[in-house]
């Protein structure tokens, strides 16, 4: 008979890998609906019957977090026989917490005490049996790590579910009183097995469940206690929670008599040590960067680029083509029609292999990501880089997207994921291509080198520019409606550090890259497809033809007939609003279409060729504008696909891009037109449209934030 | 007085939380509530957030959210 389990915990208390140890291999990782938490299914290695589904990590089914939401709503609404409830034995008490919370739900539960080694060298005693008797379920003790223990849990869950289940009720008469006329209520309404937990939700008023069971309360008896107890009735039930585990720790636990500084304690003192702990950090993060970008990462990406994907390579003497010249001589044999050849191999080998060629890095980004997340410094990251960031909206942990994105905006935008909170994710996402990446920086020398005379503030204004940005819209969009509320929570767990398991960092590390490439099968396939028509096809001669010369493509046609719209930032010219869009597939090739448009079949990295040509058709300010609209604006194929799988939801993708590109807009509109006002004079509609636009943005930088304190979330009840 | 006025290396027991919503019982939930001891132990290095010991464990709260908790 098939069996669904949940498997429930705090964070950091070993649940990912006692899930990995269950299910092995037969895992199916997605997101949740809608959101941008990520679920976890698998079947028992030993049994296929019994499915597992991992929760997120949780601290209370009070709903305060989107992982809480969806984690109680999966409790509730889905169908679960049992709930394996793992604990950290090293942190009982606070661990204990969720415990009275999933006895309360009328689901079998089954307790696991983890991390028996820590108990062992602290010398700490846990009384299994009294505590199982204490919370009236089986309690276990395993060591997930070392695989013990488990068969054991397996039969236990097999043994309670579809038994008669006693729920835990630990409150006293009083209280009581009050829930049993709330389970009146309640009777048609809810099964009858989840009576004492609404009942609670109720007596909590918690609006998420009292709107989804559209009941009227009465508050009378509510207000009496909460007068008696002069707390709020959501506190007392908290404080009720919490004495009753204080007690049971008394008969249960026994601490050990080593009272000197752990291993962890140590590491901490060093690592978020007033004085040292910024240069520290400062080392890690240059480690980190000097690893996936500079070295290894970006070795193995050129390697993929340079000579998988374009000149072939030697292997033990032998000569092996690139893939584009190898499926080029095998379409030529076959007699291949050239356009074909051409849409195979220039458009989707060439638009996925440039998207491909960021695997490697990314692979070597989120190993050392994983790494930081699994020892624990990942936490101390946001401890200390938690005061600059939460001014602009955004988290401490928001810098390291922001540093791996001057390498590549794309493992930038994956590595949001450390972040837990769902509204500093997003905000996170929407600024981090904000930063010059390294395809970019081809456009800043070419800006730089043909009308600035190589001048060296160039390229580090286009830094200060992007952090610029990021810093202006994470205020306005702090105070925005969608983002508005509390600053994010930063009631934070330190976790004890330890050094990671390999087999957990080379999965984590395996899922975000396989979900990437995934990605740059569908959304930057197709996209890369149509560039490469359009530029590609034309009328020539009269009839619709693969054009020889980019100049007479549909993309050219596109760009002459959309050119005006850049004309207020000083560009209107249609070369640089096509290079602008080829800029779409790689930002490199915003140079390389510059040099096709101008008649050089190839052009130098920095474009050297075209300077001359290019300084004619910009001013100073007009090249200035366009490079810091191609700075900003929606980033290349395979940045957006990365937004669009870490945001997991259209409109959101939608809203990201759409802003980039406004934000930019505006931006380059301001640089054109006061730059025109302040150097030359010139006072025009524009002049006054730029005023305007840099009035308004002043405004929502300093106006006062409306208080807005949910991040809504329906919940529904079944 | 406060969480917040408490100087780094001293424990206290927490008296009462002042203020309702969502931080409140984000507070309460991990685990600091009325008569437990709290031990704080550190400052971040650019003077906030803090680092406490509370219930056998390390949890990291801002400034303006200890000064919710009135101690003794």
């Amino acid at each position: 008979m098939s069996l669904s389990v949940a498997l429930a915990g705090n964070p950091n208390s070993g649940k990912t890998t006692l899930f990995n140890v269950l299910t092995g291999t037969n895992q199916f990782v997605g997101n949740w609906p809608g959101v941008t938490v990520e679920k976890k299914e698998g079947k028992y290695k030993g049994d296929k019957e019994v499915k597992i589904t991992d929760l997120p990590g949780v601290y209370s089914l009070s709903p305060y977090t989107l992982e809480e939401v969806v984690a109680r709503e999966f409790l509730l609404n889905e169908k679960v026989d049992v709930i394996l409830n793992i604990i950290d034995g090293s942190n009982l008490e606070r661990n204990l917490y969720l415990t009275t919370q999933l006895l309360e739900l009328g689901i079998p539960v089954v307790v696991v005490v983890n991390m028996l080694d820590i108990i062992e060298k602290r010398g700490d005693i846990i009384e299994y049996n009294r505590l199982s008797q204490e919370l009236g379920c089986p309690v276990l003790p395993i060591s997930a790590l070392k695989n013990k223990g488990i068969q054991e849990v397996m039969t236990k869950i097999k043994e309670v579910a579809f038994q008669p289940y006693k729920l835990k009720n630990i409150y006293n008469k009083e209280i009581n009183e009050i829930l049993d006329i709330f389970k009146s209520l309640l009777v048609d309404k809810v099964d009858t097995t989840r009576t004492l937990f609404y009942s609670i939700k109720l007596l909590e008023r918690d609006n998420k469940i009292i709107s989804a069971l559209n009941l009227d309360i009465d508050e009378t008896q509510i207000i009496a206690l909460e007068k008696k107890y002069d707390d709020d009735s959501e506190s007392i039930i908290t404080n009720i929670r919490y004495s009753y585990i204080t007690n049971i720790m008394k008969t249960c636990y026994k601490k050990g008599s080593t009272e000197k500084l752990s291993i962890s304690d140590k590491i901490d003192k060093v690592v978020t040590h007033r004085i040292l702990a910024l240069p520290i950090f400062a080392f890690v993060m240059w480690l980190v960067y000097y690893l996936s970008v500079n070295t290894v990462g970006s070795i193995a990406t050129d390697f993929v680029n340079d000579n998988i994907f374009s000149d072939g390579f030697e292997l033990f003497g032998m000569f092996i083509p690139s893939i584009p010249e190898f499926i080029t001589n095998a379409l030529e044999v076959i007699g291949c029609a050239a356009w074909l050849q051409g849409l195979i191999v220039d458009g989707i080998i060439g638009g996925v292999g440039a998207v491909l060629g960021f695997v490697p890095q990314m692979l070597v980004l989120f190993l050392l990501l994983a790494f930081l997340e699994d020892c624990g410094y990942m936490a101390r990251i946001a401890f200390i880089m938690d005061r600059i960031f939460r001014k602009f909206g955004l988290s401490g942990k928001s810098f390291i997207p922001m540093l791996i994105g001057t390498g590549c905006g794309v493992p930038g935008i994956m590595a949001s994921r450390t972040i837990e909170s769902d509204r500093d994710r997003k905000m996170t996402i929407i600024t981090t291509t904000f930063i010059p990446c390294s395809a970019k920086l081809p456009i800043i020398a070419l800006i730089a080198g043909a009308l600035f005379n190589g001048a060296s503030w160039v390229a580090p204004s286009a830094y200060f520019l992007g952090i610029g940005a990021i810093i202006i819209s994470g205020i306005i969009l702090k105070k925005t409606k969608m983002f508005a509320g509390e600053p994010s929570p930063f009631v934070m767990e330190m976790p004890v550090y330890h050094l990671p398991r390999i087999k957990n960092v080379l999965r984590s590390m395996w899922e975000r890259g396989w979900s990437f490439i995934k990605k740059a099968g569908t959304i930057i396939l197709l996209s890369t497809i149509i560039i490469w028509f359009l530029q590609s096809f034309g009328f020539e001669n009269g009839s619709l033809t693969m054009v020889e010369d980019m100049n007479h493509s549909f993309l050219a046609m596109i760009g002459q007939t959309f050119a005006w719209i850049f004309t207020p930032l000083g560009w209107g010219e249609w070369k640089a609003a096509v290079a602008s869009i080829t800029g779409l597939v790689a930002k490199e090739n915003v140079v390389m279409t510059f040099g096709q448009l101008y008649g050089f079949a190839e052009v130098a990295e920095d474009g050297a060729e075209i300077w001359s040509t290019l300084a004619t058709s910009f001013t100073m300010l007009s090249a200035y504008s366009f490079l810091a609209f191609n700075l900003l604006c929606a980033p290349c194929f395979a940045a957006i696909g990365a937004i669009k799988r870490e945001m997991n939801n259209k409109k959101w993708t939608i809203f990201a891009i759409t802003y980039q590109c406004i934000f930019a807009y505006i931006i380059a509109l301001i640089i054109y037109q006061i730059g025109n006002l302040i150097f030359k004079g010139i006072f025009g509609i524009g002049t006054i449209v730029a005023i305007v636009l840099l009035m308004s943005m002043i405004y929502l930088l300093i106006r006062p934030i409306k208080e807005n304190n949910k991040w809504e979330v329906e919940f529904s009840v079944k | 007085m406060t969480l917040k006025e408490v100087k780094v290396g001293r424990s206290v027991i927490v008296k009462k939380l002042i203020g309702q919503g969502a931080t409140k019982r984000r507070i309460m939930d991990m685990g600091i509530t009325k008569g437990v001891e709290i031990y704080v132990r550190k400052v971040a290095p650019l003077g906030d957030p803090v680092e406490v010991t509370v219930r056998g464990y390390e949890l990291s709260l801002r400034k303006a959210d200890a000064a919710m908790i009135e101690v003794e």
